[in-house]
């Protein structure tokens, strides 16, 4: 177990902060790293995935898991896998892809571990059918601040507590996750493209629930009348017949792309309302009008992002926020004018992506409700952009909705408690379990979690 | 902890009744500082300030702490970031003196040399021990451009500006990758009491634009700030002006 005072940021690479980086090789030394990790406390952390400084804390200790990376048992017929919470589902994947099965839920990426899926309670294209992570684990091993390790089961407080609860209650070990088979390694994708938000929002309503994964991407920098124009991309994973005989010899094949990583400094302001806008010109234009029955990798259908190494480098030294909320069905009314007060300020934000949640699950913290949620990146340097959020802050708290605490850098801690109903239960068992505070973030301390 | 603009929620002031340091605070406060540490000189200035900025929805506290005092920096300062992580100190205390008046009377030349700068060497060294064991935080140093090169009319406190100015820089750099921020700002005059009656210079200035450049300077992580900003081309040019031509100029 190694330790060195690093600095750390988030994804979004905003707001670092120093902290000594411990890396567990073993449960015990990752007990020991609870135990000594010192009055400003420890957090985990697995491949630094989240945008904001959920995985930072200034001062203290940052546990970094992914040496605990182990896959201990696949059950290759009933599709549960038993692994360290330092696996990544991109190794699952892997592991997984040629026995049949995938990962039940993938967020943008592959490069995020088991215990960060749960710590964030991650939610992917299939939110609507699939719900969250949480949702297909079956239990995990819990190390929690007293130095014990905890067996943690669903339907319990503590597994509520952990499942979107940002690393907060403790450090996860392990975990048994229930896989979802798969027959190849390719989807079946049909795009389409939508003129408007209301056409947009209208096609996702009819027909979300014919598709296991469902997303459109929004052009932001689009005005006036084509506000909210978009492309719809649906799939389902391509079932063995869809192939043609040559990708049926492999029908599971895991193979991404990868492309070089951009140069480590990049000038800042390379993403203007200009480069941005083209790109989105481009992307909207490219996409067919509507094609059915593509096959695409699986890779370029969920992590087409994860082709690029270090793809936030190209935001500059300046970093970049990423802004998600969700706003609960029948309140459209927020969701359009949030998307047209982005549109009139001409935030150059890449494709926004919109979608829609199905039932939540009961992670306190858990950020999907049933409704639509927007993701989008804008440059952290652009002027006037804390005040432009906070105030869609303020509109999605009126509307019953909330932002992703993964993704987000730059909350009004007095809004939290109207986003999170359940946060004093959270705060309630956290210093319950953890009198200490041996637990604590970056995140925590903003916030006050 | 500050956002990812920046931002800080708990805020030290050092020299509690600067004008440029509460038009700061007034600015973050609106944004999101919620904490304010008020240092100074116990006064009924002081507590003016702190009620001011309550009226705006802070939390402010005071503490009583005298630049001059070295020998007490470290256990007043002590006792504030005990009380919780402060995300920003804003160096902001410091005296004009009398310019004639100090050539005669080098006792309280030395009275403005020792406020501006060992005073500050004192409480800057304190702070930045302070922030970093915390790992975080931005120590934001009110210098001056009177600094940059010392003029007839006000050297000695451009001297003692001079040396803040370097130290601070210095500070900067031992600090870089601590994850704690030193940011020095340089504004030329600045329309305040401290200025009151003197001859107004070129590019003069006020507290609240001081104020905005120290938010862009926090979001941008700024190393160095001149207000306003095109002093750092007049300033550079400056510099390179030969003493003999230097000294005629009205300045």
């Amino acid at each position: 177990m190694s330790a060195e005072t690093v600095s750390v940021t988030g994804w979004g690479r905003t707001a670092p902060t120093a902290a000594r980086l411990i890396r567990p090789r073993t449960y015990e030394e990752a007990v020991a790293a609870v135990r000594d990790c010192g009055a400003r406390g420890g957090i985990p952390r697995g491949l630094g995935r989240a945008y904001g400084d959920a995985a930072q804390n200034a001062g203290g200790a940052v546990l970094d898991m992914t040496a605990l990376d182990r896959v201990h048992v696949i059950d290759a017929d009933s599709g549960i896998v038993l692994c360290d919470a330092g696996v990544s589902l991109h190794r699952l994947m892997r592991v997984l892809l040629p026995l049949g099965w995938f990962v039940p839920v993938t967020p943008g990426t592959r490069h995020v571990t088991v215990g960060g899926a749960i710590g964030a309670d991650i939610h992917g294209k299939n939110h609507h059918v699939s719900g969250s992570f949480s949702r297909h684990v079956l239990s995990f091993e819990l190390l929690t601040a007293d130095g014990e390790i905890r067996a943690v089961s669903r339907g319990t407080p503590l597994f509520d507590a952990t499942t979107g609860g940002m690393g907060l209650t403790g450090v996860i070990l392990t975990a048994t996750v229930q896989l979802q088979p798969v027959q190849t390694s390719l989807m079946s994708v049909d795009t389409e493209r939508a003129r408007d938000l209301d056409d947009l929002m209208a096609r996702l309503s009819a027909t979300d629930d014919y598709y296991r994964y469902s997303v459109a991407w929004i052009d932001l920098l689009a005005r006036g009348a084509s506000t909210g124009r978009a492309v719809l991309t649906r799939g389902e994973h391509a079932p063995l017949d869809a192939l043609g005989t040559r990708a049926r010899r492999d029908p599971l094949a895991f193979r991404p792309a990868q492309l070089p990583a951009p140069p480590a400094v990049l000038p800042e302001g390379l993403l203007n309302r200009r480069t941005v806008g083209w790109f989105n010109e481009l992307w909207y234009r490219k996409a067919p009008r509507a094609r059915t029955g593509q096959l695409q990798k699986l890779s370029t259908f969920f992590h087409p992002l994860d082709g690029v190494p270090h793809w936030n480098r190209v935001y500059g030294r300046g970093g970049f926020v990423q802004y998600q909320f969700v706003v609960p069905y029948g309140r459209e009314d927020t969701l359009r004018r949030v998307v047209r007060r982005l549109s009139e300020r001409r935030c150059p934000s890449f494709l926004a992506v919109l979608k829609r949640f199905g039932d939540a699950d009961p992670g306190w913290l858990s950020f999907p409700l049933p409704g639509w949620t927007l993701a989008l990146d804008i440059p952290a340097g652009l002027p006037g952009l804390g005040a432009l959020l906070d105030g869609l802050d303020e509109e999605v708290a009126a509307a019953g909705g909330r932002v992703y605490l993964a993704k987000d850098s730059r909350l009004r801690p007095e809004l939290l408690a109207a986003m999170y109903p359940r946060l004093d239960d959270f705060r309630a068992l956290r210093a319950e379990l953890d009198p200490r505070g041996a637990f604590v973030s970056d995140l925590s301390r903003r916030l006050d979690l | 902890m500050k956002d990812a603009f920046g931002l800080p929620q708990s805020l030290l002031v050092l020299g509690g009744t600067s004008e440029i340091a509460l038009a700061t605070a007034r600015r973050l406060v609106a944004r999101r500082t919620r904490t304010v540490w008020l240092a100074g000189r116990p006064s009924s200035a002081l507590e003016q300030s702190a009620a001011d900025l309550r009226a705006l929805g802070a939390d402010v506290r005071t503490v009583a702490f005298d630049a001059l005092a070295t020998e007490s920096h470290e256990t007043v300062l002590g006792k504030v970031f005990a009380e919780g992580d402060i995300d920003m100190v804003l160096l902001a205390f410091g005296v004009l003196g009398d310019q004639a008046h100090d050539e005669r009377e080098p006792l309280d030349a030395v009275r403005v040399a020792q406020t501006n700068y060992t005073g500050a060497v004192s409480a800057g060294l304190v702070s930045a021990r302070a922030l970093q064991a915390q790992g975080h935080g931005s120590l934001v140093v009110l210098s001056s451009v009177a600094g940059e090169r010392a003029r007839r009319s006000n050297f000695i406190y451009g001297s003692s500006k001079a040396g803040l100015d370097a130290f601070a820089q210095g500070l900067g750099d031992a600090l870089h990758g601590t994850g704690v921020h030193v940011m020095v700002v340089r504004p030329g005059f600045v329309r305040t009491k401290m200025t009151a009656g003197l001859p107004e210079a070129p590019l003069a200035t006020t507290p609240e634009e001081v104020a905005t450049a120290v938010e862009l300077g926090l979001r941008r992580r700024s190393e160095t700030v001149w207000v306003p900003g095109v002093l750092r081309w007049v300033m550079s040019a400056l510099r390179h002006v030969p003493r003999e031509v230097f000294r005629r100029l009205p300045l």
